[in-house]
C-alpha cells in the first residue's frame, strides 16, 4: 500500500476494485464500513460479483469479467472530460499526461458500456464522486492483479490516482490488500527472482557488489525464473531439483495437471512444510517446520509494518524453524550460515536492505514500524511519494484494454472466476484443521446465478460438473445471485474439488501472474 | 488548540478539555470509576449505572460515562451516597442472573465479580432469579449463556460500531430483554461471521471462548503478542498459553494500529492446526517409492549431495527454490541467500503471485 490502513477510515471516498474485502481482508473491511457508517465517506465498488461491500456503496459498477482496463479509462476519459482532474498537480508532479490522455479518448462512457456492461450513467456517476472527494483511497486485490493484463489494471489504477492528485496524500494512494500474512516481506527480501532484498537488481553491477562483499561469495548475475517459468522448466527437464519452503503449489498453481507432471519429472524435490500438504506427497525428502506460533521473526504487512511474531510454545517433535533448517543445510554444504537467533539474521537484514536499516527488534517490541526507515532514529513511513515521487516524477501510463485470453465461446459458454471465503485461507492446509472454521464452511461450492440455474435445471446443492479445456471437476453448486449470468464462481480451498485443474495459466508478460480471474468453463447437471 | 477548563475531583483540581466526560478525565488521571456498559471507542450509553458520582448542585446522581465536565465542576466519586446507589445497581445485576463462579470461565476475570468484591457484598437484598434460558451449545466456538447477561450492550456496540458486522442488538422488553441476533437466531444460523469481538468486549460470563474451556484459569494463562499468520493485515493479538498449548485468542485495544483490536473468523479461530495430530514431526526421505522417517543429519546429507551433485553437472540455474509469503522475514532472507550464495542461481520466487 502506499498509504496505511488507519487512514481508510478517514478519507472522503474508497472505491474498491477488484477487492472482496470484507472476506479477503476482514478487518479492512471493518474499516472501509466505519469510514461509511460513521464519518460518511462514499464507496464506489467495481466488481462483478455482488460482494459483502456492495450493500455498503453509493454505486455499483459491475464489469463483465476481465474488463478493468476499460472501466479504470472510462472514468479517467470522465474525469478529463469534465474538467475534475488535479491540473496543478498533473503539471507539477507528473509526467505523460497527453500520452495518456490521447490513450483515454476513445472511452468514452458510451464505448466502455458496450465493452463492460456497466451503464454509462453509472460510469459517469462514479468517476464523479472519486474525483470530487478532497481525498480517495483505491483499493484493490487479487481481482485487478491476477489477469492477462494484471500490470495494465495496476498501472491503470495508478494512472486514476494521480489524475486526481491522490497519491502522496493522507488518505490517498493505490494501495494493493495483500492476501498473505509476509507476502510484501517475502518480495521485500528478495525472494523474487530479479532482485536481491530492497529490491536491488541482481542485474546491476554495483548491487550485485554489494551483495558479494556482504555475503564473500560471487553472485550470478542473470535474472532466474518466476514460479511458472521453473514448473515449465521442471516439465522440459531444464530444472532438475527443486527446494520449496511453505508452498502448496500441487493448489495453488493453475493447471495441476501440468503442475503435477513436472514435480513428477524432477530428480530432487524437497518440501518443507508444517504438514505433509499435496506437494509434499510428492517429494523426495520432507522437512518439518516449526509454524509462527513456535517462533520468533517478523512479518511485513500490507501496509509496509514489519510487527514481530513470538515463540510462544515449542514445536511438536523434531520441528525446527525454516531459518534453522536453512541455516544447518547452508552450512552442511560448505556456506557457514551460524546465527544464534531470529534477531542475529535481522541484524544483517539491517546493514544490506536500506529500507530496513532503522527496523530493530529493540525498535518494535511495542509496535511496528513501516518501511522506508533508513536509520534508528527515522520514526517510518506512513505513506509514500509525499511531495515527490520515488522515481520524481509521477509517470502516466497509456493503456489499452485487451480481452482476456480465454472469453467464454459455443462449446465453453461460462466464465470461471476463482477466489477466497471468509473462513478458509489459500490451500486450506491451516483453516481445515480449524473446528469452528470447518463448522461454518465444510465443502467447496460453485456459485451459480439463480437465471443458469433454471436454464441447467440446477437447484441449490446439487453437484454439477464443470470443466475447461485443461480439466473437469464435480462440485456442489450454490444458487446465489452473488455471480452475474454467464459467471461461476468457484473457491481453491478444497483438494477434492480443485479449482486449478481448471484455471489458465496464461500469465502477464511482465507480472508473470496467472489469469486465476478469467476463464471460460462448461457447466452441466452431474 | 483546545481551551482547557478546570474541575475538582475529590477535591483534587484538574484541567480538562471541553467535550471530555467525567470518566474519561478521572481515568486519565488515575481516578477510579467503576463501569460495566462502558466500551472505549463506542458510543456512551449510561446503561448500568455503575459509574455514578455525585456532582455539586446536580438534581440526582449522575452517570460519569455520559456527562461532559465544565468548568467549575465539584465531583466526588466515592461518597456514601454514591456507594450506596453502586451497591444498588451491582446487587440488582447479582440477582437478576446466574452468577454462580463455580464453573464460570470467567472466574478471576469478571468485572461484575470483581464489582461485588471492590463493594463488599455478602450477598444481594433480593431474591436471584433462577435461570431461565438455555445455553446455546450450537456451535463449537462461542458459548453464549443469557443467564448471565447483565445486558450492558458492549457486545452490541463492539458488533455494530467497530467491527461493523451489524449482528447483534437488543430485542424484547422490561426484564424480557435480551441480546442476539435477529429473529432470535443462534449465532450459527444467523448472518454473524465469527469474529469473536463479542466474546472480547463481555464483562461477564456470557459470552465464552467454547473451544478455551475447562482448559486454564485466567491467573494459569501467559498471553504471547504476535502477528495473526492468515492475511496481509497483520493484526496484533494475544495467544492464550495454557499447560504448553494454544487455548485461545484475544486481543488487546491498547496494541493500536493496524487492527485497533479487532480480529476475524480465521484469527480468532483458525489455530487448531498448531496442535493438529497431522504436524510433520520428524523428517521424511522416500525409500522404495515411500516417505520414511530419518534423522536430521541423514535428510542434510541427501539433500547436500544430491544438490551438489546436479550442481555440478548441470550448474546452479538447473535447481531452483520457492520460499514462502507464509514464513518470516528473516526466513525468506535467508532462503534467497541460500539460493544465491550457496546453489549459484537467481532462480528464487514465492507465491506472490498465487
Amino acid at each position: 500500500m502506499t498509504n496505511s490502513i488507519e487512514e481508510i477510515e478517514f478519507t472522503d471516498a474508497i472505491l474498491a476494485i477488484g477487492t472482496n474485502t470484507t472476506e479477503n481482508h476482514p478487518v479492512i473491511g471493518s474499516c472501509v464500513k466505519r469510514a461509511i457508517r460513521q464519518r460518511g465517506a462514499k464507496l464506489i465498488v467495481i466488481d462483478p460479483r455482488k460482494i459483502g461491500l456492495v450493500d455498503y456503496a453509493d454505486i455499483w459498477l459491475r464489469p463483465t469479467p476481465g474488463t478493468n482496463v476499460a472501466v479504470l479509462n472510462g472514468l479517467i476519459n470522465v474525469i478529463i472530460d469534465e474538467g475534475l482532474y488535479a491540473k496543478e498537480y498533473v503539471a507539477e508532479r507528473t509526467e505523460g499526461f497527453e500520452a495518456m490522455k490521447k490513450a483515454v479518448a476513445k472511452y468514452t462512457p458510451g464505448h466502455v458500456e458496450k465493452i463492460t456492461g456497466i451503464p454509462a450513467d453509472n460510469l459517469r456517476t462514479a468517476a464523479r464522486i472519486y474525483a470530487e472527494a478532497k481525498s480517495a483511497s483505491i483499493l484493490y486485490a487479487m481481482g485487478i492483479t491476477q489477469h492477462s493484463h494484471g500490470t495494465d489494471n495496476v498501472k491503470s489504477c495508478a494512472n486514476l490516482a494521480m489524475l486526481c492528485g491522490n497519491v502522496g496524500i493522507e488518505g490517498g494512494g493505490v494501495n494493493p490488500l495483500r492476501g498473505q500474512n509476509n507476502v510484501q516481506g517475502a518480495c521485500d527480501m528478495g525472494a523474487l527472482p530479479n532482485v536481491f532484498p530492497a529490491y536491488q537488481q541482481v542485474a546491476n553491477d554495483d548491487a550485485r557488489a554489494r551483495f558479494e562483499k556482504a555475503w564473500d561469495v560471487s553472485l550470478p548475475a542473470k535474472p532466474g525464473l518466476t514460479i511458472m517459468e521453473i514448473m515449465d522448466a521442471a516439465h522440459k527437464g531444464d530444472i532438475k531439483g527443486l527446494y520449496i519452503m511453505g508452498e502448496n503449489p500441487m493448489i495453488s498453481d493453475p493447471d495441476l495437471t501440468h503442475v503435477e507432471a513436472s514435480l513428477k519429472n524432477l530428480e530432487i524435490l524437497v518440501v518443507q512444510d508444517i504438514f505433509l500438504n499435496e506437494t509434499g506427497q510428492l517429494a523426495d525428502v520432507v522437512l518439518p517446520s516449526a509454524c509462527f506460533a513456535e517462533k520468533d521473526g517478523t512479518f511485513s504487512n500490507t501496509e509496509r509494518r514489519v510487527q514481530r511474531i513470538r515463540k510462544a510454545v515449542e514445536a511438536p517433535g523434531e520441528a525446527k524453524a525454516d531459518w534453522q533448517i536453512i541455516s544447518e543445510l547452508a552450512t552442511k554444504m560448505g556456506y557457514a550460515m551460524q546465527y544464534a537467533s531470529a534477531e542475529e539474521v535481522m541484524n544483517e537484514i539491517n546493514t544490506v536492505a536500506p529500507s530496513y536499516a532503522g527496523i530493530t527488534y529493540g525498535r518494535i517490541e511495542e509496535g511496528g514500524l513501516q518501511w522506508p526507515c533508513p536509520n534508528v532514529e527515522h520514526p517510518g513511513t506512513k505513506y509514500l511519494h509525499r511531495d515527490k515521487f520515488s522515481r520524481g516524477l509521477g509517470l502516466f501510463t497509456a493503456i489499452e484494454y485487451r480481452p482476456s485470453e480465454e472469453v467464454p465461446d459455443k462449446e465453453y459458454p461460462f466464465f470461471l472466476t476463482t477466489g477466497r471465503v471468509l473462513y478458509h485461507f489459500h490451500t486450506a492446509t491451516m483453516t481445515r484443521r480449524s473446528e469452528g472454521l470447518v463448522e461454518r464452511c465444510p465443502e467447496s461450492l460453485a456459485e451459480i446465478n439463480p437465471k443458469d440455474a433454471e436454464k441447467l435445471k440446477i437447484k441449490n446443492g446439487d453437484f454439477v460438473t464443470v470443466t475447461s479445456r485443461r480439466g473437469s471437476l464435480k462440485v456442489k453448486a450454490s444458487v446465489v445471485e452473488t455471480p452475474p449470468e454467464g459467471t461461476i464462481f468457484m473457491n481453491f480451498h478444497f483438494s477434492e474439488a480443485a479449482v486449478n485443474l481448471l484455471t489458465n495459466p496464461a500469465l502477464d508478460p511482465v507480472g508473470k501472474i496467472p489469469e486465476y480471474k478469467v476463464c471460460a468453463v462448461k457447466v452441466e447437471a452431474a | 488548540m483546545d481551551q482547557k477548563l478546570s474541575l475538582t475531583i475529590n477535591g483534587t483540581t484538574i484541567e480538562a478539555s471541553p467535550g471530555q466526560t467525567i470518566l474519561e478525565v478521572a481515568r486519565e488521571n488515575d481516578i477510579h470509576i467503576p463501569t460495566l456498559c462502558y466500551y472505549k471507542g463506542t458510543t456512551n450509553v449510561g446503561a448500568c449505572r455503575v459509574c455514578v458520582v455525585e456532582v455539586e448542585n446536580a438534581r440526582s446522581l449522575v452517570a460519569s460515562c455520559c456527562m461532559p465536565v465544565s468548568q467549575g465542576m465539584v465531583v466526588m466519586t466515592d461518597t456514601e451516597r454514591v456507594l450506596t446507589a453502586r451497591k444498588l445497581v451491582v446487587e440488582l445485576l447479582w440477582s437478576s442472573g446466574d452468577h454462580n463462579c463455580l464453573q464460570c470461565e470467567k472466574n478471576g476475570n469478571c468485572e461484575l465479580q470483581d464489582l461485588v468484591y471492590e463493594l463488599g457484598i455478602e450477598k444481594p437484598s433480593f431474591e436471584i432469579a433462577p435461570p431461565s434460558y438455555a445455553v446455546e451449545d450450537t456451535n463449537s466456538m462461542i458459548q453464549r449463556d443469557l443467564n448471565k447477561c447483565i445486558l450492558c450492550g458492549r457486545c452490541v456496540r463492539v458488533c455494530n460500531e467497530i467491527q461493523v458486522h451489524e449482528v447483534l442488538d437488543f430485542s424484547m422488553r422490561g426484564s424480557h430483554a435480551k441480546v442476539g441476533p435477529a429473529f432470535d437466531e443462534d449465532y450459527i444460523e444467523s448472518t454473524c461471521v465469527f469474529c469473536g469481538s463479542c466474546v472480547d468486549a463481555c464483562p461477564v460470563g456470557a459470552l465464552t471462548f467454547k473451544q478455551a474451556r475447562f482448559k486454564g484459569r485466567p491467573w494459569e494463562i501467559e498471553k504471547v503478542r504476535t502477528t495473526c499468520p492468515y492475511c496481509g493485515v497483520g493484526c496484533q493479538m494475544d495467544l492464550n498459553i495454557s499447560d504448553g498449548k494454544v487455548i485461545k485468542v484475544t486481543t488487546n485495544r491498547d496494541y493500536g494500529t493496524p487492527n485497533q483490536g479487532m480480529l476475524c473468523s480465521k484469527g480468532r479461530f483458525g489455530m487448531n492446526f498448531i496442535d493438529s495430530p497431522d504436524r510433520l514431526k520428524t523428517p521424511l526421505i522416500r525409500k522404495n517409492g515411500e516417505l520414511k522417517e530419518a534423522s536430521w543429519e541423514e535428510a542434510y546429507d541427501y539433500i547436500a549431495k544430491k544438490l551438489t551433485a546436479i550442481k555440478k553437472k548441470s550448474g546452479g540455474d538447473s535447481i531452483a527454490g520457492l520460499s514462502s509469503a507464509r514464513c518470516t522475514n528473516e526466513e525468506n532472507y535467508l532462503f534467497q541467500k541460500f539460493m544465491r550464495a550457496v546453489i549459484g542461481t537467481n532462480n528464487v520466487d514465492h507465491c506472490a503471485r498465487l
